[in-house]
């Protein structure tokens, strides 16, 4: 295994040399997206006309199907199949792996008569037309036997137990320290469960060749739904070939398959003809997973200075009974402040709602929310600046683990930040500045999250006429990877963009683990840097091992590529007339990626910083941005378009936190209030009016070859608790229970007398 | 959705006869409304009349100095018209607040003021609804409310109605054109045309199976000021928490009731000399808090109290 030392030898992607790296390079499929014909899982052709399935969903929380009637379903106009549990084909049980290398086990839909969350699926139908299927589902009747459910959050704060195999990490004495200490901060957040909202339904197009299915589905991990549909169909995992060439949206919503995976493909084998299956917007909300509420108890210990002596990050959250899921909303605190005193941990209700689990920044992004205002809250305390209080509580090693970072520009983030927003324009004491009827303040916050680099590969092939084609079973959810691997493989062989082509969400390609984490950039990226240094290599020996090349006979270490070309010094030929002379078949390597041995060695992280500009309406409460702004550090950035557009798109998230989004259980049902685009507010183009951000200059040399770090997730992080700390600093209205709507905001301003 | 006829007649007589022959029918105008709910399966509609090519297009000055608002003019035109900004600039403010540039693109006039409710319980159909479902029970009265009536609200039901461009026509004092199904036109205050849930929230509206409106007539506006507020929980395309039109001393409330609510005791207050914030109460006093929804009663008084100042102020909002 290699050494983080060998990455930072210096390889054609941090030369550079034609500029292709960082440059803000279009959507590599762009153009097909815009005009409409990159096709999505659910509008791929497949080759007979298909079936449409549709899915009935259970409006009980939890108990049991006593009886189900299908008979006037199943002589509805152009039905071809009604399934329950009653005469679903066989699947392997929940959570069976027959073969023990599958990433992800079994996971059968309608196996039972048990009701485990309100939406969860009890019947499919197909027919001739979705119109048909969706008819015929509303006629199937169900009948249920309740049972009591757990499904009131905040009243089961007190069942909370330790996660299973989880202990607090316990640093010095939290309590005594706490005790003593001159400056107090002990405050609750609250962050509601969110939806991923995808534009992009779940969706499958599923059909049969022999023994074996193709099934065109929209999912973030290629392998882990290719395995999973396998086990569950209880065959070998090459009998499922799994594409998914674009996703509208992902979120950490789509890690996972859902039912509409198996019954597209079960349903497809048993009429012998293609099925499309999707998830309406409604079942996207009841029936998918989510991020849960987390309710989260910050206790901060300053000295007069600001530094802390004692610090406590506490996390309640929860998950579904039956699907253990840890929200690790105190997990960024373990790296973010020094103070020798330090408590966090997690605690976990289990519940009888739909599945918890990861969304963009799983545990910073809800987690930030908390920290972020309470360390706003000590600084007005301490009649410090906010900026100042992070800056006088910077560790120079992780305050938890004492190692060393791999680099850490949060500093510098903050300083720059408050620089280019124009922080000396904000008045520290709140309800200051009246715009009209407005009140408008200013707040800021930190940003970190973890870099991950996981094992990964990738092929590439160069054909006849210089084309290289890069393939690697990766996904692009809409965050830019084509585009970014297409820079990579143009910079490192020396070819022009439009000589390279991007092929992706195959299993049948080299795996990488897909998009998650701001994992996917680094994992993919670096798997497709090291093929294309095979091929380099393999290209050398091809030309030097050639009489009949310009090259023949050289020296490899001083074979060069550029303007596409393959060179020794002045020697030099094109790479097609090399292929097409000495290889006319092209030319196909591999490549892989590994964490480095000594990688854990250092703490490493993206950092950034927020800085929000809020207005508050006095007569009403609404609050509506004005400016935000942030500043990231998160390695070497490949493409400054694309890069900007996900911590821009993290920003805005972060702003909907703020203010509008979130999700409520009815507590009769154990259904979601919001279950569409018009109930669950994310922000439009009206909420959004002066946003930007940059990212300062860094490489990390400990990441990864190239340097680069993830940036999916950084934007959300700590992005809300700027704009509440702005909320306060704008009318002094301290609101900890998120998302501040205008109720909330004006119970608020009517309290001070407003 | 369920399989339906669909005819387009050229003239109203026509268009209203289809509807009143065929048990189940609906008009179909923008559709921005109807289709969604057709789609949830709550609307079930048996046959559809598309009024899009009935000669309705037009607004037209009347005699007296008003105008004169044909049914299928788009929420997008009318706001934009030079006459409306000009002479009723709390309609067009109205308007533009509502939905997004492409629901009000396709928006009717007509079909503006005849939207259902957004009340989340009504668009989920596994809940009990006594709109969708005559007597099944309310399931909003006891659930996560915030967003409904806090005026004539009843046991059976306490959605609000979503219409801006409706209260600000209230405030106006609007009046509507309609035919019925035996071809005779009639007219009625919009004021008139919704009716409280009492114990039939099913019915929404009081026209008659088959009634078309046609038209919308504005009088000439009245002296002072012309404001529209609402707020919201978004910037744009939101539903009003609660929104308020002053026209002069006219004001009328909006997303508090299950009709564009005319708050009548305010302008009782102001004919009898009352100030903004005392005005704006004295309709308040009235309202109810159902639970989740209290805030609404305070909010909906700061809106009025403020659109009251900046309309004597002759200003738009």
């Amino acid at each position: 295994m290699s050494s983080v030392k060998d990455w930072a030898a210096p390889n054609p992607v941090t030369e550079n040399r034609s500029g292709i790296i960082g440059k803000g390079v279009d959507r590599y499929e762009g153009k097909l997206k815009v005009t409409g014909t990159a096709a999505y899982a659910y509008e791929v052709e497949p080759p007979s006309p298909p079936a449409y399935g549709y899915l009935l969903a259970a409006t009980i929380a939890r108990g049991r199907i006593t009886a189900i009637d299908t008979g006037a379903a199943e002589t509805s106009p152009g039905v071809k199949l009604v399934w329950t549990h009653l005469n679903v084909p066989a699947q392997a049980r929940r959570g069976e792996r027959i073969n023990p290398r599958s990433q992800r086990p079994s996971n059968p839909a309608l196996a039972s008569d048990r009701i485990e969350f309100f939406g969860q699926p009890v019947a499919f139908v197909a027919a001739d037309t979705w119109e048909n299927a969706r008819a015929a589902a509303n006629l199937v009747q169900v009948s249920y036997a309740a049972e009591p459910a757990v499904l009131d959050f905040r009243a089961s704060l007190e069942t909370a137990e330790m996660p299973h195999g989880e202990e607090d990490v316990l640093i010095g004495d939290f309590e005594g320290a706490y005790a003593k200490a001159p400056a107090q901060i002990d405050e609750t957040y609250f962050s509601p469960l969110q939806n991923h909202v995808q534009m992009e339904p779940c969706a499958t197009t599923a059909w049969w060749e022999g023994d074996k299915v193709t099934v065109h589905t929209s999912i973030q991990m290629v392998k882990g739904g290719q395995h999973s549909l396998a086990e569950t169909l209880a065959i070998p995992s090459d009998r499922v070939h799994l594409l998914t060439r674009y996703i509208g949206g992902g979120f950490g919503g789509k890690g996972q398959a859902y039912d509409d995976l198996v019954l597209a493909a079960l349903g497809a084998q048993a009429l012998g003809q293609p099925v499309k299956l999707a998830y309406t917007r409604q079942q996207m909300f009841q029936a998918t997973i989510h991020r849960p509420a987390v309710s989260m108890r910050v206790r901060l210990g300053a000295e007069p200075d600001g530094r802390l002596n004692a610090f406590a990050v506490e996390a309640v959250t929860h998950c579904a009974r039956s699907a253990p899921f840890v929200e690790h909303a105190a997990n960024f605190s373990r790296n973010l402040y020094a103070a020798p005193n330090r408590l966090t941990g997690h605690r976990l209700v289990k519940m009888d709602i739909p599945h918890a689990g990861p969304m963009r920044a799983p545990g910073e992004a809800s987690g930030m929310l908390s920290l972020e205002c309470a360390m706003d809250e000590l600084a007005e305390k301490l009649g410090i600046d906010p900026i100042e209080l992070r800056l006088r509580n910077e560790p120079e090693v992780d305050p938890e683990t004492g190692k060393p970072f791999s680099i850490r520009q949060l500093t510098e983030c903050l300083n720059t930040g408050a620089q280019r927003f124009g922080w000396s324009r904000r008045n520290p004491k709140p309800g200051q500045v009246r715009d009209g009827r407005w009140l408008v303040g200013m707040g800021m916050a930190a940003a970190i999250r973890g870099n991950f680099l996981l094992p990964a590969k990738a092929g590439v092939r160069i054909d006849g006429t210089g084309v290289v084609t890069l393939r690697q079973g990766m996904t692009d959810i809409g965050t830019g990877t084509y585009t970014i691997l297409a820079q990579i493989t143009a910079e490192t062989m020396g070819v022009t963009m439009d000589q390279v082509k991007i092929e992706l969400g195959d299993s049948e390609f080299p795996p990488a683990p897909g998009s998650g984490g701001q994992f996917g950039a680094a994992t993919a990226g670096s798997a497709a840097f090291e093929a294309n240094m095979n091929l380099r290599k393999a290209l050398a020996e091809l030309a030097i091992g050639d009489p009949n090349s310009p090259l023949y006979g050289g020296d490899p270490t001083y074979v060069t590529f550029g303007n596409g070309n393959i060179a020794i010094e002045n020697r030099s030929e094109s790479l097609a007339t090399l292929v097409s002379r000495a290889a006319p078949e092209g030319v196909y390597v591999e490549g892989s990626i590994s964490p480095a041995a000594d990688a854990r060695d250092y703490s490493q992280h993206t950092y950034g910083g927020h800085f929000a500009e809020v207005g508050v309406d006095t007569v009403t409460g609404e609050v509506r941005m004005r400016k935000m702004f942030g500043v990231f550090a998160a390695g070497r950035i490949l493409n400054a378009k694309t890069a900007k557009s996900q911590v821009t798109g993290g920003m805005i998230w972060g702003v909907g936190t703020a203010l509008t989004e979130g999700n409520v259980v009815d507590n009769r049902y154990g259904s979601f209030i919001n279950q569409d685009m018009a109930g669950y507010l994310v922000p439009t183009h009206a909420d959004i009016v002066d946003l930007d951000a940059i990212f300062l200059d860094e490489a990390d040399d400990k990441a990864n070859p190239m340097g680069i770090k993830g940036v999916g997730e950084l934007g959300i992080c700590g992005a809300g608790a700027a704009v509440a700390n702005a909320i306060y600093n704008a009318c002094g209205v301290r609101l900890r229970d998120f998302p501040m709507t205008p109720d909330k905001v004006l119970e608020g301003l009517m309290a001070k007398g407003l | 959705m369920r399989p339906f006829t669909y005819e387009r007649p050229t003239d109203v007589a026509a268009a209203v006869k289809a509807v009143a022959a065929t048990p189940g029918a609906k008009f179909l105008a923008g559709g921005t409304n109807l289709l969604d709910l057709m789609k949830l399966d709550i609307e079930q509609p048996t046959h559809l009349v598309d009024v899009n090519r009935l000669p309705l297009s037009g607004i037209e000055d009347t005699p007296e100095g008003g105008l004169r608002i044909g049914a299928m003019v788009t929420n997008s035109h009318l706001a934009a018209d030079a006459r409306v900004r000009q002479r009723y600039s709390v309609l067009t403010q109205a308007i533009v607040s509502g939905g997004s540039g492409q629901l009000r693109n396709k928006a009717t006039t007509g079909g503006n003021l005849l939207q259902r409710t957004r009340c989340a319980y009504f668009y989920d159909p596994s809940k009990p609804c006594n709109k969708r479902h005559p007597g099944s029970g309310c399931s909003a009265i006891d659930g996560l409310n915030r967003n409904s009536a806090i005026f004539g609200a009843s046991d059976a039901c306490i959605a609000t109605h979503p219409s801006d461009m409706a209260v600000a026509l209230t405030a106006l004092g609007a009046q509507l054109e309609t035919m019925t199904a035996d071809g005779a036109t009639r007219t009625l205050a919009v004021a008139d045309l919704h009716r409280l849930p009492g114990d039939t929230p099913e019915i929404e509206t009081n026209l008659a199976s088959g009634e078309l409106i046609t038209a919308v007539v504005l009088s000439p506006a009245p002296a002072g000021g012309q404001v529209y507020r609402k707020a919201r929980d978004r910037a744009a395309y939101a539903g009003g928490l609660a929104s308020v039109a002053v026209v002069g001393q006219q004001v009328a409330f909006g997303a508090v009731a299950h009709k564009p609510w005319r708050a009548e005791r305010t302008e009782g207050a102001l004919k009898s000399g009352a100030g903004a914030v005392e005005a704006a109460h004295a309709e308040l006093a009235g309202a109810q808090d159902n639970g989740k929804n209290g805030f609404k009663i305070a909010l909906v008084a700061r809106m009025t109290a403020d659109a009251l100042r900046q309309a004597s102020e002759g200003r738009g909002a």
